[in-house]
C-alpha cells in the first residue's frame, strides 16, 4: 500500500494535520482540532497510529488530547496529571514521546508522567527530587517567561527503562531505572556564564537521537552545537561553521548517523534567521562542516523563527524534512533538504512539527 | 436547585454538557462536585490543587463575585465565566 505522510503541527491555536503521498509534492491540510487550545507538541505514536497533543488552557489548564482515528475525532484527558506535593503545580504539558508501550509527558513544573492507557490517565514517574538544581528551577522567582519546565523526554529505543530528560535551564539527566534515580549527562557543554556547580546550569534546547546509532546523540543549546558519541556521557562542540550558534530546532537524519540538520537564528530578542533570509543548515560529517540549504526558501524580508520541536525529518528511503515557524508557515523538503516549498502559509504561530509515515 | 450558566469552552469538551443547566447543591464547590460526577474530568476544568478556582475562572453567584465555598440559596444563579483574556 503506497506511503501515506501526515505532518502534525501544532499551534497556539490547535493542531493541524498536513497529508501527502510518499512524492510529499501536493499537499491538504485539516484542523484546526482540539478545540483551538494551545498545543505545546503533537505527535504520532507508531504502535498504535494515535495522535496526542500536549495541551495548556490559559482558562481550563493542562491535559493531553488523543486521536485514535487519524484527527477525525479528539478527546482530552488530564486525570493524574497534577502534582500531590503542594509546593509544585502543573501548568502545562511541554513535550510528549511514545515508546514500550507508554507515552511519557514532561511537564511545568519540571517533572515526568506516563500513561500506559494511551492517555487516558497519567500518573507522576520523578521530578528529580535530589538532583543538583533542583531547588532553583522550581523556585516561581526564577521562572522566565514561557517556561517549559521539563521541554522534552527522549526514550532509549532499546531499554525501557532508560530515557533523558531536559529541564530547561539546567541540561540533562538519565535514568536508567525509569526514574527512580538520575545523572547529570552534560560534561563538555560550554556555559557562558559562572555555574556554582558544573554538572548543571545548561541551557539545552533541543536533544535528539541518531536512528541508526543510539549512542550518538546531537543538542542545540542556547550556546551552541554539540555531539556525544557516549550517549550523552561527553559532549565536544560543533558550532564552527554555523552562522550563528543559537538556535531552537534540530533534526537526526534517519539512516546516516553523521547527517544532522539545524535552525540557526540570532541570539538576541529577535531570534529569527539571520539577514531575514532563511535557510537550515545541515552537516554530513558529524559536525566538522556545515552546508546551507536554502533553495526554495525566502531569501528576502523572511524573518522567521522555529522553536525546539519546530523542526521533523521523515524516514523514507529519500527523507522529507519540515519546519513551522512562529508565524504560521510550514516548509517543506522531498529531498533532504536539497529543495524546499511552502505547503502552510497561514497557520497560527507554530509551536511544533512532527512527521507519520504510515501505509 | 441552583440555575447554573457554563462557558462556551466547555460543552465541547464533554459528551452532553450544556451552557445552562439546574443542579441541587448548597454551594458553589458542591455544584463543581456534581458536575465531575456527571463529567468526569470537569472538576480539573475549573479548579486547580488546593483546591482552588483557576486564575482565569470567574463564579458569581446572584451576580456577586463567589468562591468555592459561597453558600447557595433554593434557586440561586451560578455563572462560571472565563475570564476575558487571551488573543
Amino acid at each position: 500500500m503506497p506511503a501515506r505522510v501526515t505532518v502534525l503541527v501544532g499551534t497556539r491555536k490547535g493542531c493541524f494535520l498536513l497529508e501527502s503521498d510518499a512524492d510529499r509534492r501536493d499537499w491538504s491540510m485539516r484542523g484546526p482540532f482540539c478545540d483551538g487550545w494551545p498545543i505545546y507538541h503533537a505527535i504520532h505514536d507508531p504502535a498504535t497510529g494515535a495522535f496526542y497533543a500536549a495541551a495548556a488552557s490559559e482558562w481550563h489548564g493542562a491535559g493531553v488530547w488523543r486521536s485514535a482515528d487519524g484527527g477525525e475525532s479528539w478527546t482530552m484527558s488530564s486525570e493524574g496529571l497534577s502534582y500531590e506535593n503542594g509546593d509544585l503545580k502543573l501548568s502545562k504539558v511541554s513535550g510528549l514521546t511514545a515508546a514500550h508501550g507508554r507515552l511519557l509527558a514532561g511537564a511545568e513544573s519540571a517533572g515526568v508522567f506516563e500513561s500506559r492507557d494511551e492517555g487516558a490517565t497519567w500518573s507522576l514517574l520523578s521530578t528529580l527530587d535530589g538532583q543538583p538544581g533542583r531547588d532553583e528551577w522550581n523556585d516561581p522567582a526564577n521562572q522566565p517567561p514561557g517556561h517549559l519546565g521539563m521541554p522534552a523526554t527522549l526514550p532509549h529505543p532499546d531499554d525501557p527503562a532508560r530515557f533523558w530528560a531536559i529541564v530547561q535551564g539546567f541540561g540533562i539527566f538519565e535514568t536508567t531505572d525509569d526514574g527512580g534515580s538520575w545523572t547529570p549527562r552534560n560534561r563538555g557543554l560550554r556555559a557562558d556564564w559562572p555555574l556554582d556547580n558544573p554538572e548543571v546550569g545548561y541551557c539545552v534546547h533541543k536533544l535528539v537521537m541518531s536512528p541508526v546509532e543510539t549512542d550518538r546523540l546531537y543538542q542545540q543549546n542556547h550556546v551552541g552545537m554539540h555531539r556525544s558519541d557516549d550517549a550523552g556521557q561527553t559532549w565536544v562542540e560543533i558550532t564552527e561553521g554555523l552562522p550563528t550558534e543559537f538556535g531552537f530546532a534540530a533534526a537526526a537524519h534517519p539512516h546516516d548517523r553523521d547527517t544532522f540538520y539545524v535552525v540557526p537564528l540570532d541570539p538576541g530578542h529577535g531570534r529569527c534567521m539571520p539577514d531575514g533570509r532563511a535557510a537550515v543548515w545541515r552537516t554530513q560529517d558529524a559536525g566538522s562542516t556545515w552546508q546551507r540549504l536554502d533553495q526554495g526558501l525566502p531569501q528576502r524580508d523572511a524573518h522567521l523563527g522555529v522553536l525546539r520541536e519546530g523542526m521533523a525529518i521523515d524516514a523514507l528511503d529519500v527523507p522529507g524534512v519540515y519546519f513551522g515557524t512562529s508565524t504560521g508557515q510550514v516548509f517543506a523538503s522531498a529531498d533532504e533538504g536539497e529543495t524546499w516549498s511552502e505547503i502552510a502559509s497561514y497557520l497560527p504561530a507554530i509551536s511544533s512539527v512532527e512527521v507519520a509515515v504510515t501505509s | 436547585m441552583a440555575d447554573v450558566h457554563l462557558p462556551p469552552t466547555l460543552p465541547s469538551l464533554y459528551a452532553d454538557l450544556p451552557r445552562r443547566l439546574e443542579i441541587d447543591a448548597g454551594t458553589v464547590d458542591e455544584v463543581i462536585d456534581r458536575l465531575e460526577e456527571r463529567w468526569p474530568g470537569l472538576r480539573d476544568r475549573l479548579c486547580e490543587s488546593g483546591p482552588a478556582l483557576r486564575t482565569h475562572i470567574n463564579v458569581y453567584v446572584d451576580r456577586e463575585r463567589a468562591g468555592l465555598d459561597t453558600a447557595l440559596e433554593p434557586g440561586s444563579r451560578v455563572d462560571v465565566i472565563a475570564a476575558i483574556s487571551g488573543g
